[in-house]
């Protein structure tokens, strides 16, 4: 039997608390995923005290890590639901959702700043990619960002109001750096500096967070190599 | 003039989106989460065309022909032709827009699929989908910004508007604050395929309810081809779902083999020596359930990877392995991985002409909620393509009609939202798992059609509208008495294109049930 621990919010209006529930595992395999759908398929949802409780609400989708939808922070770590296996943990599973977001019910947020600050990036072709072969291995890279916000969750610069946009605009933005047609340089290297490059205290701290192991030190490299140092390919 | 909406933004929503915004037309593209959880993100193996890069003197001609036959002649030819030449295109313009699909020297490089005579599927390693997915959504972007495309992410479907068989628009949801709406206009319709209606039991994802299908059926959209659901022959169960292997293992000389007599048979290779391993996933999926049922084999199927170089590894399949040792705690390159067929595709679905216009004046549908393309059997690396050149034509034909629309009041008060209950879900996905499997009999469909009357009664619009459809797919089977693709009916084993050939056509009309058969491109003079 697994204890896990949730903090439930019925709105932004209300208060938070914590609520806990026993979930009994079907498999080993089984993933806080697994957990918080199966408590939902309950007819009558009960705590673990007993007491009659809500369904609980979070986001999913593909259920296999791929499309960053249920990222929450699980025993005070930004996770995917899906990829967090209750064998990995021992005793209590604390559940809550991603804290730099507005909260909507329960373990979902609002990440749309996280797409707003792509448009304000500017973060697209004006005109055809370079397409040129070297580019192809970091352009691959950077495209598998999930936009899961796990990066954001655990570093001490990024604030939802404030210039710097953090790990989940650079690398999406390194696509567009590694394949920059000449005319969206200068423009597009202003951006990286002002919202990224000098905002980032360089702690490392969303180092081995990614979700999916993105090997960030070496995109952001790239970047800087491009943006900062002018090293275009 | 009413803007035009587009419900669901993968593939075929952002191409729709991208295309109309182009043209410098106004859209709003609503989708219950934002596109980077669509399903469309988990693709793997590729997207077709002929772009003759790997010296095989490939065609636009030669990959309709294999789009064809994989689908049995079911699909409709002139569609599909168009389809194919426009293929080569599309990808250049995918290339354009910085998507890294795999080349050497300068050169796309494509692989092998199922079912295709050619080397002409275009990937990234395989994460295709996520590649192809980031590209459109970058494009997307720059129109958002200049408000041409105005993005409703977080906004659920919850029915249409329909007087006199013409749309109105559609009345949607904010899934944040709960509060329903209504938006006026033509529609595209791009919601994905029916997963939803096989929780647990499909590659796909759930967050595609298939409610919204449901509601337009309800409103009379005659749907087609219900009965072809893609087994994928190789899929593995992980918790809550199954997961694919995807084709392009067996692309890069991955095979099939099950145990007899203390050794590996090599079944496909064995029955089908030109194509083997490759051949259309209907045949690998009922040769494996076959063998799978078969008392002097040891039953599990393997998928043995173990001879892939470890260039092809590095190259073209790392997120595979990783994902294989991640789920099963398996080294394909070192160990065969069991395999046996999930889920994966709906070649079935709204009923669209080429230029896909449904029943209905002003709504038109594309991607995997749509019937089109694909016949009765789906080509892998088909839909990524099918979804993107869908979504593009829905496009231009809602733009050529779009000084058609007759706006009118909907004099209907908002519909009422009701929260979805995810027990419900399984029962009616055991019920047509009863009846739907690779193998297909009367009995059992009539089975499943009496366990659906039997369901305990319910005041909920959306489960009864869900009942409707699921209805809708096991009458399809029922009445198609014929093996056909991923459609096989062991009472009656054999093709029979005299009385089947056509396209099934199921709807509901004056509140009955109406099912019938009608010419292959011809469907829609006939309603
Ligand atoms: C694991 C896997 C691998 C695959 N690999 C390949 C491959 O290699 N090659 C290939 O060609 N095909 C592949 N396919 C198939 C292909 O990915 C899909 O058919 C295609 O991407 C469908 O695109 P779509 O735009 O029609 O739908 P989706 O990408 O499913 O998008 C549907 C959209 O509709 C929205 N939506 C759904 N319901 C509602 C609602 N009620 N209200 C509001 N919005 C709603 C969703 O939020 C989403 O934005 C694969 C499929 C799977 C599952
Ligand atoms: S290195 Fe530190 S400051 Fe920079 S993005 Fe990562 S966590 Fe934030
Ligand atoms: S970089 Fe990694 S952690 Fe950050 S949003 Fe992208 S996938 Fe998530
Ligand atoms: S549900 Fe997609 S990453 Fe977890």
């Amino acid at each position: 039997m697994t204890e896990l621990l949730i903090l439930r919010r019925k709105n932004q209006d209300e208060k938070p608390y914590w609520q806990r529930f026993n979930y009994d595992p079907k498999s080993t395999d089984d993933s806080v995923a697994s957990a918080l759908t199966a408590l939902n398929e309950q007819e009558n949802l009960r705590d673990a005290e007993g007491k009659p409780a809500a369904p609980i609400r979070w986001e999913c989708s593909c259920l296999q890590k791929k499309c960053g939808a249920c990222a929450m922070v699980i025993n005070n770590r930004p996770r995917l639901a899906c990829g967090a296996r209750l064998s990995e943990f021992k005793g209590v599973v604390k559940i809550e959702p991603l804290r730099k977001f507005p909260v909507i019910a329960d373990l979902m947020v609002d990440r749309s700043v996280m797409f707003e600050n792509l448009k304000t990036l500017r973060l697209w072709f004006e005109s055809d990619a370079k397409g040129k072969d070297k580019a192809m291995s970091v352009s691959y890279e950077a495209s598998r960002c999930l936009q899961c916000g796990c990066c954001l969750e655990v570093c001490p610069n990024f604030h939802i109001d404030g210039k710097f946009t953090g790990t989940a605009s650079a690398v999406p933005m390194a696509r567009l750096l590694a394949q920059l047609p000449d005319s969206q340089k200068k423009a597009m290297t202003d951006k990286y500096r002002l919202h990224v490059y000098e905002g980032c205290g360089k702690s490392l701290a969303c180092r081995n967070i990614c979700p999916a192991d993105l090997d960030i030190d070496e995109i952001l490299l790239n970047s800087n190599a491009i943006a900062v140092w002018k090293r275009f390919f | 003039m009413e803007q035009i909406k587009i419900i669901g933004a993968g593939l075929a929503g952002l191409s729709a989106a991208i295309h109309l915004a182009k043209k410098g037309i106004p859209v709003t593209l609503v989708s219950f989460q934002p596109s980077e959880r669509a399903q469309s993100v988990m693709a793997e193996g590729g997207i077709n065309g002929a772009m003759d890069t790997m010296g095989e003197n490939d065609s636009p001609a030669e990959h309709a022909a294999d789009t064809m036959r994989a689908g049995c002649d079911l699909a409709d030819p002139k569609a599909v032709e168009n389809l194919t030449d426009h293929a080569p295109e599309l990808l250049e313009w995918l290339l354009r827009l910085g998507t890294p699909l795999h080349r050497k020297d300068g050169r796309l490089i494509q692989r092998n699929f199922g079912g295709q005579k050619k080397k002409r599927t275009a990937y990234a390693q395989s994460s295709t989908g996520k590649v192809l997915m980031t590209a459109l959504i970058d494009e997307c972007r720059k129109y958002e910004a200049s408000w041409l495309i105005h993005r409703l992410s977080h906004h659920e479907f919850v029915s249409l508007s329909v007087r006199d068989r013409r749309c109105l628009g559609v009345w949607i949801r904010d899934d944040h604050n709960g509060v329903i709406f209504f938006l006026p206009g033509p529609v595209i319709f791009v919601s994905g395929g029916l997963n939803g209606f096989f929780p647990g039991m499909t590659t796909g994802t759930t967050a595609n309810t298939g409610n919204a299908a449901a509601d337009l059926f309800a409103q009379g959209v005659a749907f087609a081809n219900l009965e072809f659901i893609q087994y994928h022959p190789t899929t593995v169960q992980i918790p809550e779902k199954r997961m694919l292997i995807s084709e392009a293992a067996r692309g890069e000389g991955g095979r099939l083999f099950v145990e007899r007599n203390g050794s590996p048979w090599y079944f496909m290779e064995e029955k089908y020596p030109k194509l083997g391993n490759l051949m259309p996933r209907d045949v690998v999926a009922r040769e494996m359930y076959y063998v799978m049922h078969d008392d002097s084999t040891g039953h599990q199927v393997y998928l043995d990877l173990c001879g892939l170089s470890k260039q092809t590894w590095k190259e073209k399949l790392t997120d595979l392995r990783e994902e294989i040792r991640y789920y099963l705690a398996i080294d394909p390159a070192k160990e065969p991985v069991p395999v046996s067929p999930g889920i994966h595709y709906f070649m079935g679905g709204i009923l669209v002409d080429k230029f896909h216009r449904t029943n209905i004046a002003g709504l038109y549908a594309a991607g995997e909620c749509a019937c089109q393309y694909h016949g009765a059997n789906r080509l892998g690396g088909n839909s990524t393509l099918g979804a993107i050149f869908g979504g593009k034509t829905a496009a231009e034909t809602a733009a050529a009609e779009m000084a058609d629309f007759q706006s009118g009041e909907t004099q209907e008060k908002a519909p009422v939202w009701i929260e979805s209950v995810p027990r419900r879900a399984k029962h009616l996905r055991d019920v047509l798992l009863s009846g739907l499997g690779i193998l297909r009999t009367e009995t059992g469909l009539k089975e499943a059609l009496e366990q659906l009357e039997n369901l305990s009664a319910v005041q909920d619009q959306t489960e009864s509208n869900r009942r409707l459809l699921a209805k809708a797919m096991l009458l399809s089977a029922l009445e198609r008495r014929e093996s056909r693709g991923a459609h096989t009916r062991t009472d009656y084993p054999d093709r029979d294109d005299e009385h089947f050939r056509k396209t099934s056509i199921v709807q509901i009309q004056n509140g009955a049930f109406v099912h019938h058969f009608a010419a292959i491109g011809k469907e829609m003079h006939n309603d």
